[in-house]
């Protein structure tokens, strides 16, 4: 049992933000589930897609790949990702994907399945996963399907690709138009582009307080607050939750009042988290006065924040989506990690070889040695894969994370 | 036929085979891919060169791809980094799976060979943003290969590439139109050397043999054997015992849909139109579809309904790599339009590490017996 005084001390650590997130993510998927009933249309768009027009043409935008998250979190992975292997999917593939291709049969998972969909957008700019999944469930809802191709940059944006992509973008346009029969509004538009980039500037500005020591939130809270910087990117509620959750922790910094009680290390996460596995892992690491302060998955969603103009938004689209994290070389993926350590100041990188997510993971090893001779830190690389429980072993991950904690700890002494 | 033993002899020593391409002071440009704009690097007065693993134990690569990733990616970068591939000169990645997005990284990295270019095709393959990007693309990989080979490839340079490439496609779709026709003319294995030996060796070569052997193909008479009709679905099949497995099982491969088959020699490049980049790029756009892209959404599944049906096929094969995703996600739904139209199908999945053809063995007879 726990005294009062540590209570009371947990008690004034938790982000008091945590349950207003909640009740809007409840209402987004109220809203999304009902949309039938308002007569409003509904999107699904893969989570690197670009989702502003469809916020401004009042399109309901749900994301397979949130939901998936949600069914890691609430441990219903393993059932749902069965069963896309009776269905003949192989269990190499992405739990994301096999959670929700079986979802949309058995409409199992926390919310009973999504929405039905009026139209799928698909940008390849994670994957090429997402493009046979939305494939799939463009046979399966006989929907629409448009794609936004948007080709690797290797080492470079090429002019050849910056023309196809605005073509593209304009072809997005005319594909909305058509579907929902109403002229695109450009007028709104240029009000949700600013709204989406003043919410990715906040959601930057909240990823980065935790440079301060002790930090006053940490990765797995990222994980968390994230889904709105996701799928309320564009509206006026994303603004104004980030202006809320930035203001409490800034307050905290102020109080100093940290994450984790008693911060000694601060360490780096690579990859999608373990959805499954989020206290386990979380309570792992402050057990060894460790805090995951940052990660490459959330700041991911501020990377496009680079390339957009928000006074021409529309037209900046094409780069700022094709120039994201997953969709560049490793070595330019390496250089990113060095600045987070760097503006960070961690003492340890942990690597999540995600086997769902192969962009992200194959390339990791590289990534490693280029951190461990430049940066020259501790780098712990753990196999795992994010929704799908069966590709973890607890056991073998905590004597790993002890081992490493080790290393660290001899290494600050 | 003696020709076709050329073909085995190349693939059977595929070093020994590139030195004497050497010799001929041509440059060697590895590739893995079948959308490779082949021509263009042929034009240049290099030899484009078909990418095969060595199927050599995984030891070096381990350092770099972990174990979920596709047997085929990780062995040719094994051989890469144990310098089995000294011989090439330069590498030329198009864009394909996500594991072959990250091996183009590693490699470039790595910095072995001279030459390196990616060259990221389209995804998409349907619309006319897509067709101008594929020629933007194809434009900019010329210039690149120009530049490397400093030289100028003019469009009779490319027109003579093309028509090269053509004859070799051509004969190819009539060896196997001719299989079909009267099946058990060639053994698969043979079948299995003709592609893969046309993907390494030199073209002006191939060429040359290939009409030699489809005339002597033509001239013979179906043979009294019987056997079920397969075709065979998948990446890339390179094992010809797998082939050889089938046909001791009591079936006779008439058909395909693989990497390492008809997909390379689909479709021709029309040599009326004047500007042979966009002629490449049109091909590219039009011939039989790899997973890896879009094209539609149900155009795979017509596609291998009718292969089945034009080659009266008794069941199909799904030869699938371990950890392939494009054909992995494709499987589900392929096997039902098969089944829809009352073709058996059957999977396997194998590792391009496994030789041993054993244990298939088994399953094949199984599945050949009840078809
Ligand atoms: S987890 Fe990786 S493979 Fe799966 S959808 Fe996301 S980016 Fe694609
Ligand atoms: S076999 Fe599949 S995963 Fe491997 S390189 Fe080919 S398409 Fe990619």
């Amino acid at each position: 049992m726990q005294d009062k005084s540590s209570d009371k001390s947990a008690e004034k650590r938790k982000i008091k933000s945590a349950k207003i997130m909640r009740e809007i993510m409840t209402t987004y998927y109220l809203d999304a589930l009902t949309a039938g009933q308002n007569s409003k249309q509904v999107a699904w768009i893969t989570s690197g897609g670009p989702v502003e027009p469809l916020v401004a043409m009042d399109i309901i935008p749900v994301y397979p790949e949130n939901h998936s998250a949600m069914i890691g979190a609430s441990k219903m992975g393993e059932d749902l990702c069965s069963k896309a292997e009776d269905m003949g999917y192989s269990s190499d593939l992405c739990s994301y994907a096999r959670a929700d291709i079986s979802c949309s049969i058995v409409k199992g998972g926390p919310l009973g399945g999504l929405p039905k969909p009026d139209m799928l957008i698909c940008c390849n700019n994670i994957c090429g996963t997402v493009l046979k999944w939305y494939e799939i469930q463009a046979r399966l809802y006989k929907v629409p399907l448009f794609i936004l191709d948007t080709p690797v940059c290797h080492t470079q944006y090429s002019p050849e690709i910056a023309k196809y992509v605005q073509a593209q973008v304009k072809e997005y346009i005319i594909f909305l138009e058509k579907i929902t029969k109403r002229d695109f509004d450009y007028d709104r538009m240029v009000k949700v582009g600013k709204l989406a980039v003043e919410a990715q500037k906040l959601w930057k500005k909240i990823l980065n307080t935790t440079a301060n020591k002790p930090s006053p939130m940490s990765a797995f809270d990222a994980f968390f607050f994230l889904a709105l910087i996701v799928t309320l990117r564009g509206t006026q509620t994303a603004v104004d939750f980030y202006t809320k959750l930035l203001e409490e922790m800034e307050q905290r910094i102020k109080e100093d009042i940290s994450i984790i009680p008693d911060e000694k290390y601060r360490l780096l996460w690579d990859n999608l988290p373990l959805w499954y596995q989020l206290k386990w892992l979380s309570n792992k690491f402050s057990d060894h006065n460790a805090c995951l302060v940052a990660d490459t998955y959330t700041t991911a969603w501020c990377s496009a924040l680079n390339y957009t103009d928000e006074n021409d938004f529309l037209n900046s689209i094409a780069q700022a989506y094709t120039r994201i994290y997953l969709n560049i070389g490793i070595d330019q993926m390496a250089d990113q990690v060095l600045d987070m350590i760097k503006f960070y100041d961690v003492d340890g990188f942990i690597m999540h070889s995600n086997r769902s997510c192969k962009p992200y993971s194959f390339g990791q090893m590289d990534i490693m040695k280029i951190v461990q001779e430049k940066a020259k830190i501790p780098v712990l690389m753990i196999e795992a894969d994010m929704v799908d429980p069966r590709s973890f072993s607890q056991s073998q991950v905590e004597t790993r994370i002890d081992a490493f904690m080790e290393i660290i700890k001899q290494r600050s002494n | 036929m003696q020709e076709i033993k050329i073909f085995h002899a190349a693939i059977k020593d595929i070093p020994a085979m590139a030195l004497k391409i050497k010799a001929e002071n041509k440059k060697i440009i590895g590739h893995l891919c079948s959308y490779t704009p082949e021509e263009i690097i042929h034009a240049a007065g290099f030899h484009p060169f078909r990418l095969f693993s060595s199927k050599s134990d995984i030891v070096l690569a381990e350092n770099h791809l972990q174990a979920y990733c596709c047997s085929l990616v990780r062995g040719v970068l094994e051989d890469s980094l144990s310098g089995k591939l000294d011989f090439i000169d330069g590498t030329v990645f198009p864009h394909t799976c996500d594991s072959i997005q990250r091996l183009s990284d590693i490699w470039r990295m790595n910095k072995k060979y001279g030459f390196f270019a990616d060259v990221i095709l389209p995804v998409k393959l349907n619309t006319d943003s897509a067709r101008t990007y594929m020629i933007d693309v194809l434009t900019k990989f010329k210039k690149e290969v120009e530049t490397a080979a400093e030289t100028k490839i003019t469009d009779d340079d490319l027109n003579a590439s093309i028509k090269t490439f053509n004859l070799i496609r051509k004969n190819l779709s009539a060896i196997y139109a001719l299989q079909s026709q009267k099946p058990g003319i060639i053994k698969g294995s043979d079948l299995y050397a003709l592609v893969k030996g046309s993907m390494i060796m030199d073209k002006n070569e191939v060429a040359d043999l290939l009409p030699l052997i489809a005339d002597n193909l033509e001239k013979m008479d179906t043979p009294e054997t019987e056997g079920k009709r397969i075709v065979v679905s998948g990446s890339i099949c390179d094992s010809p015992d797998i082939y050889t497995a089938i046909e001791d099982a009591g079936g006779i491969v008439v058909g395909d849909d693989l990497c390492t088959g008809q997909r390379w020699f689909d479709g021709e490049i029309d040599e009326k139109n004047t500007n042979p980049v966009n002629a490449i790029a049109d091909r590219l756009m039009t011939r039989i579809i790899c997973p890896a892209k879009h094209k539609g959404t149900t155009l795979r599944g017509e596609n291998i309904v009718s292969l089945a049906k034009e080659n009266r096929a008794d069941g199909v094969i799904f030869i699938l790599l371990k950890f392939c995703d494009p054909h992995a996600f494709d499987y589900p739904w392929l096997k039902d339009f098969l089944e829809k139209e009352g073709i058996k199908t059957m999977l396997i999945e194998i590792d391009d590490q496994q030789q041993s053809s054993g244990q298939l063995s088994t399953r094949f007879e199984t599945f050949i017996h009840m078809i």
